[in-house]
């Protein structure tokens, strides 16, 4: 999952740094990541995953690094499987 | 809430009627000039309002945002750039209680700012096509072992001049990414403004949002602790929404009463006929309610939401703070509309008891700080993925 994130991440997230030198705990928006473009990557994960982010993991914590966005993505999935 | 609540709330609002009271008789003089409001000031000075939102152990009252939001709404019917000035000034301690207290230097600023009752202004806009987009900088701070130093090409800083203390936007580093920025205050002594542009505007001439190179120096502790990225998203951007749409409010509350007097006179001269304007009266009234119970509604939600980083962070309330922006800025217009087509000439003319001109003016900048456009902008991305709760309970 991890890699399929950080895949989406380059290419939705608008960074003005390589996803490669981003670690999982780094702030994703002291690294650049605007508003906009965190809302572009959930839509992409979204779409990726056929799933859809309940109103309270809407928040810039579930953005906020790459291992915040998998964990959100594992309680998501992890909720639907158990539905 | 403790039982002393409801005293110190009525004893803030005898204190910002009594500063009203003074603002209102030179509001026409401030305009006319587009001068700072300094006798409203000082009223708010001589009253002891600066520091009110700050907790009591720096010597403030702990008074809530709606408390603070109420002050705005009784200033605003008497001075639009009078109310501006407060509630921007109010927008800084709310960043600086919430985001600084346990650094030290922050602290005995808010000490200071309750003892001399310290006016802080912001500089925020940036000229090199950063404008108003207040998240991102292109000056950095420069430091060499404990001192820094900051210059900023800054299109506005509002009542530059009279502040006491200015908080600056910047880059965190010469290296840093535009968006990782810090917030800093510089105190009086510590620079220099060197004005590039005048404000000369439609409305809102008294709050003299000059432009001005910045240059400041001083020490590493006077940058705030936690990044500017969080204190925009949970404190700045709601505080500054709800305040300014308090004194918005408060503005439209004017016009209306003005427009109700017109309308009363009329119908004292003329018993036993309705005036024309009687219906426009009904109709104001109904939308200044509609924009009452939408800013009531938003401070409810930020008081409930206060100090909770993921109920501040969550996408809903950022949209619910910008629709109280978006409505609030348009709404005004209608209702001070309505009251001119009310008033008719005797509000079109200045120097009557009727007069709306200013009213009218000042309301004009309400959509244009930060731009309706751009916050519409961003509640649509916002909207992409976040469905508003229709709950009337939540």
């Amino acid at each position: 999952m991890n890699d399929i994130v950080r895949e989406l991440l380059a290419k939705h997230g608008s960074l003005p740094v390589s996803v490669d030198q981003i670690s999982d705990d780094a702030d994703l928006y002291d690294a650049g990541l605007s508003s906009f473009a965190s809302v572009q990557l959930m839509l992409a994960l979204e779409e990726h995953f056929d799933v859809e982010f309940p109103e309270h993991l809407l928040n810039r914590k579930s953005f906020s690094s790459v291992e915040a966005i998998v964990a959100a993505l594992a309680e998501i999935t992890g909720d639907q499987q158990a539905a | 809430m403790t039982a002393a609540g409801p005293v110190t709330a009525s004893s803030l609002s005898d204190r910002a009627t009594r500063v009203a009271k003074s603002a209102s008789e030179w509001a026409d003089k401030v305009d006319r000039e587009a001068r700072f409001p300094a006798e409203a000031l000082s009223a708010l000075k001589a009253e002891r309002l600066m520091g009110v939102m700050i907790p009591a152990e720096f010597g403030g009252e702990n008074a809530s945002l709606t408390e603070v939001a109420d002050i705005c709404v009784i200033l605003g019917q008497a001075c639009g750039s009078a109310a501006m000035v407060y509630a921007m000034h109010q927008i800084q301690i709310a960043s600086l209680c919430g985001y600084a207290v346990g650094s030290g230097w922050h602290e005995d600023l808010l000490r200071r700012i309750c003892d001399e009752q310290l006016l802080i202004g912001s500089a925020t806009s940036e000229a090199g096509g950063i404008g108003g987009n207040l998240r991102n900088s292109i000056c950095a701070i420069e430091s060499e072992g404990d001192r820094i130093r900051l210059e900023k090409d800054a299109t506005v800083i509002s009542y530059g001049e009279a502040s006491d203390a200015i908080m600056v936007t910047s880059r965190r580093h010469a290296e840093a990414a535009a968006g990782d920025q810090v917030s800093t205050v510089f105190m009086k002594d510590q620079y220099t403004l060197e004005k590039t542009s005048n404000w000369d505007t439609l409305g809102m001439r008294g709050t003299c949002s000059d432009g001005f190179i910045f240059r400041g120096e001083g020490s590493k502790e006077q940058i705030l602790p936690r990044p500017f990225a969080e204190i925009a998203a949970q404190s700045m951007l709601a505080v500054s929404h709800l305040l300014w749409s308090a004194l918005w409010y408060g503005i439209a509350v004017d016009a209306f009463n003005r427009s109700q007097s017109f309308v009363k006179a009329a119908a004292r001269k003329n018993p036993g006929q309705t005036p024309p304007g009687a219906l426009r009266v009904a109709e104001a009234a109904n939308l200044l309610q509609q924009i009452k119970g939408n800013v009531v509604s938003g401070l409810k939600q930020f008081e409930q939401a206060k100090g909770n980083p993921d109920a501040l962070n969550a996408m809903s309330f950022a949209v619910a703070m910008n629709n109280i922006k978006v409505g609030t800025s348009q709404s005004i217009l209608t209702v001070i509309n309505h009251c001119m087509l009310i008033c008719g000439i005797m509000g079109y003319k200045n120097g009557t008891p009727y007069s709306l001109g200013r009213h009218l003016r000042d309301a004009h900048s309400a959509q244009l700080m930060i731009s309706n456009d751009r916050i519409l902008g961003n509640t649509s991305n916002m909207l992409l993925v976040n469905k508003p709760d229709p709950s009337l309970a939540g």
